[in-house]
């Protein structure tokens, strides 16, 4: 039976993990490679990374923070932010990353969600969605949920499956950092209306919200960060726990 | 020379099976020459992307002609297997036909997602490149289209249906799964094959 993934999510920048509360007030939470490492070894699903250095200089230190990724993890990764063309993918998956994942740039230009999946096969395109209930609306954002778009979440999720994206990174907004528990309805909306997997993210505080995001959001992944690196949740204990309540987990 | 030789061709990103083997320690080459591969200890034939594209470029490369009369040890992985098959519905193509098997799609069904993304396991073992892998351990899968069961599975997964994991034919070895990326069952894997 195929299983429902654990993903812990690594913040970028300069070639180390930072995470914030609602994506400001950054903290030093460790090197990204050994905590990649331990995750892997604890039983971690998969693993993001997210990228939140502008520089030039920075995206090289991040092509090199990749490849020693690689070269150190023998399960699936996703590098994200800041890519905007067929070269930076190119350039991320030579180095080792197994998935790329978009979002601003894919809001600006839809077209590129097309041609990454038309070069390189929609397994490795995630487009990240950050979503926010502004006016009784679920609204797409962008620049790390800073600029609302004219975009309902809903309906461009399913846009951007139709052109050809892989999986679905959906953030909450309004949940992000509460440790209140995902978005279970937006989740489960996106999820039943989907064709591919939807990775869900932002508000995980405990194990009941896990279990919550896979029955009630019907996620098909989890996405958590913080509550990771500051081993406030194991996740051994976290994948027990939920097999123990007939969740399909890999143990 | 090298323990491994990975064939090179237009089909994705071969990089993940290349740092596979850095990881376990295991020296290759990858390349595209036919002398190269024709003489090769033991081939890996990786694979993401599309069968009809991915057939064109062997095609073109004449690898269409040389990989079925190889006698060495040979791993087919992800589209890789598939391309070992007889013919593929991504596409409608004619693949390379070692396996007398099709490749087809995934049935819809209700509750299932297409492509299969994620860890499933694998069980009925028959393979030596098996060996120290546990029956229901976890593998690493990503993919629309599958090997239904026949003579030459040696492993099964279940998704929507039971489907070949694993297909095995005299020196011919093919995973649906991402051994590369599938933890310490997929270098398991990997390490059965470098000994074989």
């Amino acid at each position: 039976m195929l299983t429902k993934r654990i993903i812990p999510c690594l913040d970028i920048k300069n070639g180390r993990t930072v995470k914030g509360t609602n994506f400001v007030n950054l903290r030093d939470a460790g090197d990204a490679v050994e905590l990649a490492r331990i995750y892997a070894k604890e039983g971690a699903d998969e693993l993001v990374f997210l990228d939140i250095t502008a520089t030039v200089e920075g995206r090289k230190t991040l092509l090199e923070l990749v490849n020693k990724v690689a070269h150190t993890i023998n399960i699936p990764f996703t590098v994200g932010g800041g890519i905007s063309s067929v070269a930076d993918v190119s350039a991320l998956l030579n180095a080792g990353a197994d998935k790329i994942s978009i979002n601003s740039s894919a809001v600006r230009n839809p077209e590129l969600i097309s041609e990454l999946a038309q070069e390189f096969g929609s397994q490795c395109i995630v487009v990240a969605i950050d979503t926010r209930y502004v006016d009784g609306k679920h609204t797409v954002h962008t620049h790390g949920g800073r600029k609302p778009t004219d975009l309902e979440t809903i309906s461009w999720a399913k846009e951007v499956e139709d052109r050809g994206a892989g999986e679905l990174l959906l953030t909450s907004m309004d949940t992000d950092g509460t440790k209140d528990g995902f978005a279970l309805e937006l989740t489960a909306a996106i999820s039943s209306n989907a064709g591919i997997p939807v990775i869900a993210s932002g508000g995980a505080g405990n194990m009941e919200h896990f279990y919550d995001v896979f029955t009630t959001g019907k996620a098909d992944a989890g996405l958590a960060a913080s509550i990771f690196h500051f081993k406030e949740i194991p996740i051994p204990d976290l994948k027990l726990y939920l097999k123990e309540r007939d969740i399909s987990i890999r143990l | 020379m090298p323990e491994i030789t990975i064939i090179k061709y237009n089909a994705g990103n071969v990089m993940s099976v290349m740092y596979a083997l850095d990881r376990i320690g295991v020296s290759y080459q990858l390349t595209d020459k036919i002398e190269d591969i024709q003489s090769a200890e033991k081939i890996i034939f990786p694979g993401v992307g599309e069968a009809s594209t991915a057939m064109k470029s062997l095609r073109d490369n004449g690898l269409d002609k040389v990989i079925p009369d190889l006698k060495q040890p040979f791993l087919g992985t992800c589209v890789g297997m598939q391309l070992l098959c007889k013919h593929s519905e991504e596409g409608d193509v004619n693949c390379l036909g070692v396996f007398d098997i099709p490749i087809v799609k995934f049935p819809k069904k209700e509750g299932f997602k297409i492509p299969q993304t994620g860890w499933n396991s694998i069980s009925d073992f028959k393979s030596e490149l098996l060996n120290g892998v546990r029956d229901g351990d976890y593998v690493y899968y990503n993919h629309s289209f599958y090997a239904p069961i026949s003579a030459e599975t040696v492993a099964t997964t279940d998704y929507i249906l039971p489907y070949s994991g694993m297909l095995q034919k005299d020196n011919f070895y093919a995973c649906q799964f991402h051994s590369e990326i599938s933890g310490d069952v997929g270098e398991q894997i990997f390490k059965n094959f470098v000994k074989l």
